[in-house]
């Protein structure tokens, strides 16, 4: 189980500080389907960094299988980091354009220290699973489309086999065909490897019909939720 | 300035013979390829589109299959690897006649873009009033002129000019900054508006704000030549839906007739796609630019493909039934003898 448990964060300082979540709790259990919903602004992408344990949340915490986790992104050991991965809403902002494809993908081996030996397998296998061509894998970012850009970044949070996925508007910027094709590789890999999937999208449609379960942030929070106001 | 521009455009126009009444975006046989390093792009084949004043043509498709360029190609905002051909006529007017100086002042007047992202088209450190005006000078407004027009471009989409005018573009909501882009398009009534995924990211609340400021345009008179892969945004919007797929316009339908009944293999995945409809994907993946396929783009991933799909691409052949305009498809099921699709 993954959990966030009455996770607060703010931003700013002074006058200009801001509640981003106020006191949201989320399980995400494993090989669940979860979907979280929500306006623009009401913190779901702050609350995914926080799950995701790339942000420390400013009150409450993050457990992960029953453990909690202090500090976050290269403050929290290896081996509970690898377990949970992010999926970004932009693949252009979330890889490094002067990689390619083949590097951005095996780049969490490197950095978790897979012996060198079991790279082209895990490699092969994860980039097969969500449809990219050995020869699309020798391209730069920019050689590539959006749909392409964002299956190596799928097959990048795939390639540790995390036993958690946080996907924030993974699709947004997709087609619906590269949409449903992406979230099918994305199913059948989590079948075959019982991830607990969270699925965050302004596509309450979308969430209905691919997760298990949805909930909207604001209904995680036991207080209302401030949130900076829409005009 | 304003009377040079003013002659300017009378000139042209005398020149060129305009009708009344042309249509805000017309694009004959336009084809653009990119030159990149040892492969060609070729990203447009041969589209044809014909945009009324007061209309809404929504272009769809998947990401890479070309639509942004269309966009930069009817601005004449290509990069300089790439090479048209073809004809686009803006309001009888073909941009490509005119020296570099006055087709500048042709778009700044006639035609209106509203870009992907809001955030990110405003100019952070000024205040927005500033950019307002510069953008009301662009199109031949100053004075109260200009401020008459922006409050009232504002006010259609429930904005306060004076309020917003003395904030910083970070100092409005997301759905304001989209609403402030959509005023300003219309300021000047110009002829075209381009909107490229204008609701990429955005929530529903938002997308529905977007979709309404773009009807509203349309019901000013603009052609509304909209870009997107999000089929929610088209069925809103209605007016005509063209399909793009391989650098190919596939279908274009009046959009109500595509939702009810796609003429093209590709349309009919596109839809079954759709999360409400099971979100089952087209098999395969979209083909390169690099490496269209022989004949029809989508025949490598068509259910029904037959033997004729590889040969020269299909003419467009009417739709059946379609009203109150006539729609067209590109596919050998529609031809005579190729069977029912």
């Amino acid at each position: 189980m993954l959990s966030a448990e009455q996770v607060t964060v703010r931003y700013g300082r002074g006058r200009q500080r801001i509640t981003a979540v106020a006191g949201a709790s989320l399980a995400l259990a494993p090989g669940q389907r979860l979907g979280l919903t929500g306006p623009s602004g009401s913190g779901k992408s702050t609350l995914a960094q926080v799950l995701a344990l790339l942000r420390a949340p400013d009150g409450g915490r993050v457990r992960l299988d029953g453990q909690v986790v202090t500090g976050a992104g290269l403050g929290v050991p290896r081996q509970l980091r690898r377990r949970v991965q992010l999926v970004w809403q932009s693949p252009r902002a979330a890889v490094d354009p002067r990689l390619r494809l083949d590097r951005v993908v095996r780049e969490p081996l490197i950095a978790h220290g897979e012996p060198p030996e079991a790279h082209s397998r895990l490699l092969a296998e994860v980039t097969e699973a969500v449809g990219l061509t050995r020869e699309l894998l020798t391209r730069y970012p920019h050689e590539v489309s959006d749909g392409q850009l964002q299956r190596a970044a799928l097959a990048r949070a795939l390639v540790l086999r995390p036993q958690y996925l946080i996907c924030d508007e993974p699709t947004a910027m997709l087609d619906v065909s590269t949409q449903a094709s992406l979230l099918a590789a994305l199913a059948d890999r989590q079948q075959a490897g019982g991830a607990g999937i969270l699925l965050i999208t302004h596509d309450r449609v979308l969430a209905d019909h691919w997760c298990d379960e949805v909930r909207d942030i604001r209904d995680l929070s036991l207080r209302a939720q401030p949130g900076p106001v829409r005009v | 300035m304003t009377g040079t521009k003013t002659s300017h455009a009378v000139t042209t126009t005398a020149a060129t013979g305009p009708e009344p009444g042309a249509p805000a975006l017309l694009v004959d046989g336009l084809s653009v390829r990119f030159a990149t390093a040892g492969r060609v792009v070729t990203a447009l084949l041969g589209v044809d589109l014909r945009l009324a004043a007061g209309e809404t043509m929504v272009v769809a498709g998947e990401s890479g299959s070309g639509k942004s360029v269309l966009a930069a190609a009817v601005l004449r905002n290509l990069p300089g690897n790439a090479t048209a051909s073809g004809t686009v006529w803006v309001r009888g007017e073909e941009l490509s006649s005119l020296p570099p100086a006055a087709q500048r002042r042709f778009r700044r007047r006639h035609v209106a873009y509203i870009p992907q992202s809001p955030a990110t088209a405003l100019n952070p450190v000024r205040r927005v009033g500033s950019l307002l005006m510069e953008l009301a000078r662009a199109r031949g407004l100053t004075g109260p002129a200009a401020t008459a027009a922006l409050e009232s471009a504002l006010g259609a989409l429930d904005l306060d000019f004076h309020d917003v005018a003395r904030r910083y573009p970070h100092q409005l909501s997301g759905g304001m900054q989209q609403r402030v882009l959509n005023a300003v398009a219309m300021v000047g009534e110009p002829a075209l508006v381009i909107a490229d995924e204008p609701t990429s990211g955005l929530d529903p609340d938002l997308v529905e704000a977007t979709a309404a400021g773009l009807s509203k345009l349309a019901e000013r008179g603009a052609g509304l030549l909209v870009i997107t892969h999000d089929l929610r945004l088209a069925r809103r919007l209605g007016g005509r839906l063209a399909l793009l797929y391989g650098s190919h316009l596939v279908e274009s339908r009046p959009t109500e007739r595509f939702f009810d009944a796609p003429a093209h293999p590709y349309g009919r995945g596109l839809l079954a796609a759709m999360p409400e409809h099971g979100g089952v994907p087209i098999p395969g993946q979209p083909p390169e630019l690099t490496a269209l396929p022989e004949g029809c783009p989508f025949q490598p991933r068509c259910p029904v493909r037959i033997d004729a799909c590889d040969g020269p691409m299909p003419e467009p052949v009417p739709v059946a039934g379609d009203a109150p305009a006539p729609g067209w498809v590109r596919c050998y099921r529609h031809h005579r003898g190729g069977g029912d699709a």
